[in-house]
């Protein structure tokens, strides 16, 4: 899926090559990056973590690569996979074990399942009794963001969660290399965070699904490998001065857990709507904002996720209600409309939708909802779909 | 309308207790603004009753009420309209149901109207769909939510940093929302008091529970076990009421064992005890009566259940401790069924199996609910390769009348029995073979796992 069209055939431009890499490393399900990463580090050991959110700083500073695993993607046929999980569970866990359990994990020593859903917490029980010999653990993220109380209780669980990082890597635990994996992070995020205010300004220099692809490169490359991937996409994409075209500007919502196909945000986009912002690979984004890189280490990474996680729907809304963050997001980044996108039989994601709907409605924003699986191969509903939305949103603006 | 339960057991005198006890809750809670009473919705799994009690404020649980909507088979109708409503087809159906009805004037089961919350009480405990509910509700009530988060025992253990949490969040969130909604400062003497009835009515229930390690077992521990867990998982544990009830449900349990006389069904007593199962997973609700009766029908008794577990786990020696109350209640909920993670679980559907003598483990796997099904395959078969019984699988739904499809669901279990029947046949005929030897466990399955 190059760039065809935009370079004409002729030597690839500098976007296609970065676009290119990313797109390699996400059709990668062997996670052979992986492997030449550890080759090169003499062995060095990998320890893969499903989304939402887990601390990659704690195991980057215990000399691991920290990798993130999203599913199938589409690209693995599920033949054990669906032997173990019931038609009305979603499909990120069946390709997951899938992968599990047709060796493409085997290269990895340690898997963490942070709190997101009930699906990946008792994935993670079942990790425990499928893969004995490898190092499991469910990360409890607090709910409570009181920092003497939510905070202190995620930091006991982090300095815990070092201590085994340290023990399986064989690094002696360093507040030292815990601040300097900060500061790499840090970087990292503050890469995205300018792709993402190009994105909200100029859609049309930074097609959707190379975004995905340029955050998802964020689960397999080192951190400062990454860094550079996402600059040189910025710089690349700016420098291709790609044409403007009428399209509207929506937020995409709901896909922060099992990911949409490549090719459904290519449809979306291909029917008329600018993505300028979205929570696909919100792990790669969060917290919002710098960490502190002086001080207790462990004790600035949960002050930040209590203080500056972005609002998802894993998470406990204290103040107002689920809608509002949602609406801010839209306002920030001068979107005309939202589209919520939900996996099939995600529960966090569809029980708060009315919620969502109704904040929207409130606030006169338009919206439009589908359901996807990441093995889906069918865009073709969802294209009229997006671009009847489009067109509407395009006939109010004018009206 | 009276329950299956009620009508088989018209004379009992702990089921006359019960109904009086659940009358009496729903008209104080109709009572409530009337008496100045302050009302609490929360959940079952880590319910904080005595600290309610203590607070003297009165608890709707809305997933009982989904649960008696159900049974009075107007779960259908309450979940049509909450996906009208734009509530996806997907999700858990307690929550459409619970806004199906508050949508449809909210009147509980006695047909009296429910107050509405004066506080929502979010224990979050053992599920995460508790977290949206309670989000949905707060928009449709302008009232405050106290959030209590309890962590999951990812692994097997409440630390004590874990509890440390639960108790501050105590301090900190719950025990001032209750202050601030009652004007009452808590009263520590009046929790321990309450903790200590919880306490005595915790042995008699464990009691009763056992009980089904007997044969014939004088309970079923599944259908007839919900019946059991209802007063002491909802709004009186802690009470006289529940005293006094698990006391009288306890000898008349040990009546029923000195006569050795099966377990009360729809249709009257287990005569005949021809299968013992364990179960795991909630039972159906819409057509509750029906599925007890496709296992009463061919002599199949529950000895023990999961689902009898999801407000506490008393029978793994856990009881309330008036000592230390805060501390006690952090450890309660962190206990709930489904905050035990998978092998905790295996571990325990296993003991089971082996300790209740059982001949099988049968899933009900309901679509509702993510916490209880996701994993539910792989136990089975760690079950069945660890006790060398054979395991069942059956789906259908709490609530929605969609997926209970009667015809499939017995055929399924009459085979299950069946193969139970086949594997006795196999065992017998190998125990008269020439070799002096018990039958052989069966081998454990090996998961294939390629590298
Ligand atoms: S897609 Fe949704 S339900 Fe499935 S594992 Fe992810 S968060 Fe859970
Ligand atoms: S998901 Fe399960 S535990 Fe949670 S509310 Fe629904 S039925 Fe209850």
């Amino acid at each position: 899926m190059t760039n065809e069209a935009e370079s004409g055939g002729a030597a690839p431009s500098a976007v296609d090559e970065v676009v290119a890499r990313a797109e390699a490393l996400y059709h990668d399900v062997e996670l052979s990056s992986v492997q030449r990463w550890r080759d090169a580090h003499g062995g060095a050991k990998a320890v893969g973590y499903m989304p939402i959110y887990v601390p990659r700083e704690l195991i980057h500073a215990a000399g691991m690569l920290p990798v993130g695993l999203m599913g199938g993607r589409g690209q693995v046929e599920i033949i054990r996979g669906d032997a173990w999980f019931q038609s009305y569970i979603c499909q990120i866990p069946r390709s997951t074990i899938e992968l599990a359990l047709t060796g493409r994990y085997a290269l990895l020593d340690g898997f963490l399942f942070p709190s997101i859903c009930d699906v990946i917490r008792n994935l993670s029980g079942m990790w425990k009794v499928l893969f004995p010999e490898k190092y499991v653990r469910y990360l409890d993220v607090p709910q409570n963001y009181d920092p003497d109380v939510g905070g202190r209780f995620f930091g006991s669980e982090l300095r815990s969660l070092y201590a085994d990082l340290c023990a399986l890597s064989g690094e002696a635990p360093s507040d030292e290399r815990l601040r300097a994996s900060i500061a790499l992070y840090n970087d990292n995020r503050r890469s995205i965070g300018r792709l993402m205010e190009l994105r909200a300004t100029e859609p049309w220099s930074v097609p959707a699904w190379e975004v995905y692809l340029a955050l998802y490169a964020g689960n397999l490359l080192p951190v400062e490998e990454h860094t550079a991937l996402v600059d040189a996409y910025i710089a690349a994409a700016r420098a291709a001065s790609r044409p403007r075209r009428d399209n509207a500007r929506v937020v995409l919502s709901g896909a922060f857990c099992e990911q949409p196909p490549l090719e459904l945000i290519r449809t979306l986009e291909l029917a008329g709507c600018y993505v300028v912002a979205d929570d696909m690979a919100l792990g790669r984004r969060w917290p919002e904002g710098d960490i502190e890189v002086t001080g207790d280490p462990i004790a600035a990474i949960a002050e930040a996720f209590i203080t500056r996680s972005p609002a998802t729907a894993a998470r406990y809304e204290p103040h107002g209600d689920r809608g509002a963050p949602l609406v801010q997001l839209v306002r920030k980044s001068h979107a005309e409309g939202v589209v919520l996108a939900a996996p099939s039989f995600c529960d966090p994601a569809l029980l708060e939708q009315p919620i969502l709907q109704d904040s929207l409605d409130k606030e006169r924003l338009p919206w439009t909802a589908f359901k996807y699986s990441e093995n889906l191969g069918q865009f073709q509903i969802i294209r009229e779909q997006a671009g009847t939305f489009a067109d509407s949103i395009k006939l109010w603006s004018e009206a | 309308m009276s329950t299956p339960q009620e009508a088989a057991s018209a004379k009992d005198g702990s089921m006359i207790k019960q109904k009086e006890m659940i009358a009496g809750h729903y008209s104080a809670l109709s009572r409530a603004k009337a008496d100045g009473k302050k009302v609490v919705y929360t959940f079952v799994p880590g319910n904080l009753t005595e600290l309610l009690l203590a607070f003297d404020v009165l608890p709707v649980y809305p997933e009982i009420n989904a649960l008696q909507s159900g049974m009075r088979k107007k779960s259908g109708a309450y979940i049509a309209e909450a996906e009208r409503l734009g509530h996806s087809e997907d999700v858990c159906t307690y929550v459409k149901c619970d806004i199906g009805m508050l949508k449809s004037g909210n009147f509980g089961p006695t047909g009296e109207k429910l107050p509405e919350p004066d506080l929502l009480l979010l224990s979050y405990t053992g599920c995460f769909t508790f977290m949206k509910w309670f989000e949905l509700l707060k928009r449709e009530y302008n009232c405050p939510v106290a959030m209590m988060h309890v962590p999951y025992q990812g692994d097997g253990v409440f630390t004590p940093e874990m509890r440390d949490y639960v108790v501050a969040q105590l301090r900190t969130e719950v025990v001032p929302a209750l202050e601030a909604l009652t004007g009452k400062k808590l009263d520590e003497a009046k929790l321990s008091e309450a903790l200590a009835r919880s306490r005595v009515a915790e042995d008699d229930l464990v009691a009763v529970l056992e009980s089904a390690k007997r044969r014939p077992s004088p309970i079923d521990a599944y259908f007839g076990g919900v019946y059991y867990i209802g007063p002491i998982f909802t709004s009186f544990r802690g009470t006289e009421a529940a005293v006094d009830y698990y006391r009288t449900l306890r000898a008349e349990v040990d009546e029923r064992v000195r006569l050795g006389l099966g377990p009360l069904t729809p249709d009257g007593a287990i005569t005949h005890e021809k299968y013992r199962l364990v179960i795991e997973g909630p039972p159906n609700w819409t057509n509750f009566q029906e599925f007890w009766k496709m296992f009463s029908s061919e002599g199949a008794v529950v000895v023990a259940s999961s689902y009898t577990k999801v407000g506490g786990v008393y029978d793994n020696g856990f009881r309330h401790d008036p000592e230390r109350p805060l501390e006690t209640l952090a450890e309660y909920c962190a206990g709930c069924y489904t905050n035990l993670n998978l092998p905790t679980r295996i571990d325990m559907l296993s003991r089971y199996v082996r300790e209740y003598e059982a001949d099988g483990l049968l899933i009900n796997s309901v679509k509702s609910c993510n916490s209880f099904s996701a994993g539910q395959l792989l136990i089975l078969r760690e079950v069945e390769a660890r006790t060398g019984v054979p395991g069942g699988f059956i789906e259908t739904d709490l609530v929605d009348p969609r997926y209970f499809s009667a015809a499939n669901i017995k055929n399924r279990i009459e085979s299950y029995l069946q193969m139970i029947e086949q594997k006795r046949r196999n065992a017998s005929t190998r125990a008269h073979a020439a070799t002096p030897t018990v039958a052989p466990p069966r081998p454990a399955k090996k998961l294939e796992v390629l590298r």
